[in-house]
């Protein structure tokens, strides 16, 4: 469907409902289209949408920063990491100034890279940042997967893998949250299959639609959601449906399960949710990093004052309510992670919303 | 951080493929791929294709982004 006839309808229909509606796309790279696209100001008054806690680095906890870069300080290692983890500041230091220190930290594209660094240098220990959502957490498994298979023991993974749909669920069981409708995350559900937030329309009575990441994508997918609150319908549409299947990737999937189980993750604002991230199974524990490095000592992580990231990732303020906001956290000085990601909502705010 | 790009393979061995996009080639891994085959095209993400796409997936693709795409000043675009 074009852009301009989403619009369109979506005006028409949003002008017949009895109240404002507020949907939330769960997705960082779907916060940044949004805002980019203009979407976000083009939807009429009583739809708006909320910026949920969908991107990773922004979720990612301090004590797991705190934890990377005291391994990152050992004389023998090499840390390797997607470039968005660089610059988020821990309790009291970042990748990216431990690196301009002498910290042996690469960025890489793909955890295949961090393999190959591995594979070149056995007399170093290559530990990678595993951090993202199930779209993610295949690539790095699969490393893990081959490293075992070729005995490559100097390669171990420090996983901050985390699933969605029970941070959705998480978010409707705030009493002070209101969420009317999802958008899902499109690559997320090609490698999951739509039906893994099938418990969402029947629990808890919300719409579901797995949206693409262009502005017409977007636009139609609101448009569902607008359809089904409508009609009283809660269940789970695909508009992504060059991508998505309600099944998702087998292969992706079958590899999933047999590197990592489901296990409790702790939630940058949000607190530890059970059953919401992917630990690395025991028996490939010679390539996870929170059992290679056990012994080290990470001191208590400490939140940064005044800063409300936690708030803003579960869509409960907007950016602006936070007092650092564009003051002392900018882009180039950020205080927190939603401000250091492209895809953070403070980020995204600061970039496209706040100067105009 | 969970973007994905189209691309097309254009040499493969195993699990191994090279993909083009947008004239940029590059090494991919093809192992959550049934059965690849030179010249399909992929969503790649992280160095790995996560999704097949039909000749129609990518025209569809093709079409949306023509629609609307405009070069974002923001983002260092020239207008």
């Amino acid at each position: 469907m074009k852009l301009a006839e989403s619009m369109a309808a979506i005006t028409e229909l949003a002008g017949k409902l009895t109240e404002p509606v507020r949907l939330m796309e769960v997705c960082g790279t779907h916060t940044m289209s949004a805002f980019r696209s203009g979407l976000r100001s083009l939807l009429p008054a009583e739809v708006s949408l909320l910026s949920g806690p969908g991107c990773p680095v922004c979720v990612t906890p301090n004590r797991y920063l705190d934890t990377a870069l005291a391994i990152a300080g050992l004389a023998d290692v090499q840390i390797c990491t997607f470039g968005d983890m660089m610059r988020v500041p821990g309790s009291s230091d970042s990748l990216e100034r431990l690196r301009a220190r002498g910290g042996n930290i690469k960025v890489v594209y793909s955890p295949l890279d961090a393999l190959a660094a591995a594979r070149r240098q056995p007399q170093r220990r290559v530990v990678f940042l595993g951090v993202g959502f199930e779209t993610t957490a295949p690539t790095v498994g699969w490393t893990i997967q081959q490293a075992a298979a070729e005995n490559i023991a100097n390669y171990s993974v420090l996983c901050a893998h985390k699933t969605m749909p029970q941070a959705m669920a998480a978010l409707l069981d705030d009493p002070s949250l209101r969420v009317d409708g999802f958008l899902c995350p499109g690559h997320v559900s090609i490698i999951t299959g739509s039906r893994i937030y099938d418990f969402i329309c029947r629990d808890y009575r919300r719409p579901c639609v797995v949206a693409g990441f262009e502005p017409a994508d977007m636009a139609e997918a609101v448009l569902m959601l607008l359809r089904q609150l409508s009609e009283a319908r809660a269940e789970v549409e695909i508009q992504y449906r060059r991508a998505v299947e309600p099944t998702g990737n087998q292969a992706a999937r079958k590899l999933l399960d047999d590197v990592f189980e489901p296990a409790d993750s702790e939630w940058r604002g949000i607190g530890i949710i059970p059953g919401s991230g992917l630990a690395v199974r025991p028996k490939y524990q010679q390539h996870d990093a929170a059992r290679v490095f056990a012994a080290i000592a990470v001191p208590a992580a400490v939140e940064h004052q005044g800063c409300r990231c936690g708030e803003v990732l579960r869509g409960a303020v907007p950016p602006t309510a936070c007092p650092l906001f564009a003051r002392t956290c900018t882009p180039s000085a950020p205080v927190g992670a939603c401000m250091v990601s492209s895809e953070g909502t403070c980020a995204a705010y600061y970039r496209y919303a706040a100067a105009r | 951080m969970c973007l994905a790009v189209p691309a097309k393979i254009v040499a493969l061995d195993g699990t191994d493929a090279t993909v083009e996009m947008d004239g940029v080639r590059r090494p991919a891994n093809v192992a959550f791929i049934d059965r690849p085959a030179i010249g399909d095209f992929v969503l790649l993400h992280a160095g790995f294709a996560i999704r097949k796409w039909d000749a129609e997936n990518v025209r569809e693709y093709e079409a949306m982004v023509n629609e609307t795409r405009r070069p974002d000043p923001a983002a260092g675009e020239a207008p």
